[in-house]
């Protein structure tokens, strides 16, 4: 059994019952999940969650799934202590949270677990979205251990990694040949004509719970202590928001002291509303049109990046942006410090958390967590550069003429 | 008859202009403002447009014409 109890919308507070709704009718702002702390503060200790599975689903009581989840072994992913990187950095207690050890090498798949559990339970047997390509594979890949049909709607632009990533477990796969803006417009009109459960508009607020699991593993990871602070990549903005109401609901349970943890939002300059917003000091984030190669977090009309930059603020973080050029020296110089390799929105994480240490704003003795959130591989087009081999002949003397002098200098 | 709820982002140069009141005149829409914040050099509206879908096809892309910004409230449906 749950302890979920409505969905509440988060400007007016109007409830509604736990139904596929993602939106407030009064004030068309965004609905979320809210439960009986109360109840749920009593079934829970530290023991007991320590000696469950190791996924995400050892936290099962805090989402609001009621029926068998849709499991295909997220999660639990390792809490990396990263002293070369931090060395570099000039951080002397820093982690990563490596979310690219996840089945379909994103994050995604913690948000999506628990979106199409509810989707089964809903009696849906279609699932759908719209994806850039980590939210892509996720889905189909849930739909596949489900067997729920799934339809994957992409804009043109995606890397062939990741059409890969995401056709491997045979999705209805549809690419719409347009631009991003088409793609967003056709895919609400899609939404509206068919009964789907689209993950991310009637499934959102469900989608949205699994992602505070980040925020749990880390605290118990820890040892049951919330970090100092927090840099994690926004798009839409939700993983930003809940890894803090994953932190703030282990304090609210009593299962951590109270959260004082600074939460820092990175973003591509490409494509970086809820920045511009945090700088301009404004509360409202203005679209934008995203231009960068960071594409799994390039969106320009970000659906919680008001509810991100209220967590900047209240949490005494911040956010900032780097280029695309910070972001892929930032891919390089976690793979080459800590044998990690993430795709450009790891980069990117790497890049602000550099920045954020330089000028002071991060301290070296603060307990650091980077949420690397997608796996390198099914992007390396942005990498092809990087690959410069030695050729040689099939002989000691080519080996020896080729390399001789960089092995005598080593 | 079809329901859209859409945000509006204004510039500074159309923030005195009676846009939404033409909007609902020369298209038969019925305008219906939810939530707005609109200053001396910037403004936004989140309302729900109801019509005909080929009046507010033609609105949209009127008022976007005029230099408003049109985006769906819900946020981009386009995820990483
Ligand atoms: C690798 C990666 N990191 C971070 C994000 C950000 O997710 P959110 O939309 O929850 O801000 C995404 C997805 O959009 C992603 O694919
Ligand atoms: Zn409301």
């Amino acid at each position: 059994m749950s302890y979920a109890r409505a969905l509440r919308c988060r400007k007016c507070g109007q409830e509604y019952p736990l139904q596929p709704l993602n939106r407030c009718d009064f004030c068309l702002s965004p609905l979320e999940v809210s439960y009986d702390y109360k109840a749920m503060a009593r079934g829970l200790s530290r023991e007991e969650l320590a000696a469950g599975p190791r996924s995400m689903w050892r936290y099962r009581d805090m989402l609001p799934v009621e029926g068998e989840e849709v499991d295909i072994g997220t999660g639990f992913t390792p809490l990396v202590k990263a002293d070369n990187l931090g060395r570099e950095l000039g951080l002397d207690r820093l982690y990563i949270k490596n979310d690219c050890l996840n089945p379909t090498y994103s994050f995604k798949d913690r948000a999506v677990s628990v979106a199409v559990s509810k989707a089964r339970e809903f009696g849906f047997d279609t699932v759908a979205c719209a994806s850039t390509g980590n939210l892509a594979a996720s889905v189909a890949a849930h739909a596949a251990k489900a067997k729920m049909r799934a339809y994957v709607f992409v804009p043109s632009d995606v890397e062939p990694g990741k059409l890969v990533g995401a056709a491997i477990y045979d999705p209805i796969l549809v690419k719409v040949d347009g631009s991003y803006d088409d793609v967003n417009r056709l895919c609400t009109e899609v939404a509206k004509r068919y009964s789907w459960g689209f993950i991310n508009i009637n499934l959102r607020p469900y989608y949205a719970e699994g992602s505070k699991t980040l925020g749990y593993e880390v605290a118990e990871q820890l040892g049951w202590r919330a970090p100092d602070c927090v840099v994690a990549p926004a798009a839409s903005g939700l993983l930003f928001t809940r890894i803090w109401k994953g932190l703030d609901e282990l304090a609210m349970l009593g299962l951590i002291e109270p959260v004082n943890t600074h939460m820092y939002i990175a973003q591509a300059a490409g494509s970086s509303p809820i920045v511009n917003a945090f700088n301009a000091g404004s509360m409202h984030v203005n679209p934008v049109t995203p231009d960068t190669i960071v594409k799994s977090i390039a969106i320009g009309n970000p659906a919680d990046g008001h509810y991100a930059l209220m967590v900047a603020r209240q949490s005494g973080g911040g956010a900032c942006a780097v280029d695309d050029e910070e972001a892929i020296a930032g891919v390089q110089l976690l793979a080459q410090t800590e044998g990690i390799f993430a795709e450009a929105a790891g980069g990117v994480v790497v890049g602000v958390l550099r920045k954020l240490a330089a000028s002071g704003v991060i301290k070296r003795g603060e307990l650091t967590v980077a949420s690397i959130t997608g796996a390198g591989p099914r992007t390396q087009e942005i990498l092809a550069d990087i690959v410069r081999p030695f050729a040689v002949q099939p002989t000691i003397e080519s080996v020896e003429e080729s390399i001789g002098a960089l092995v005598r200098s080593a | 008859m079809t329901k859209r709820q859409v945000m509006f982002t204004f510039p500074q140069e159309l923030i005195r202009e009676p846009i939404i009141y033409s909007l609902g005149h020369q298209f038969k829409i019925v305008t219906n403002i939810r939530r707005a914040d609109v200053t001396e050099n910037r403004g936004w509206v989140v309302l729900e447009l109801e019509g005909e879908e080929k009046d507010i096809e033609q609105g949209i892309a009127w008022v976007t014409s005029k230099g408003v910004r049109v985006d769906p409230v819900v946020g981009d449906v386009v995820e990483g």
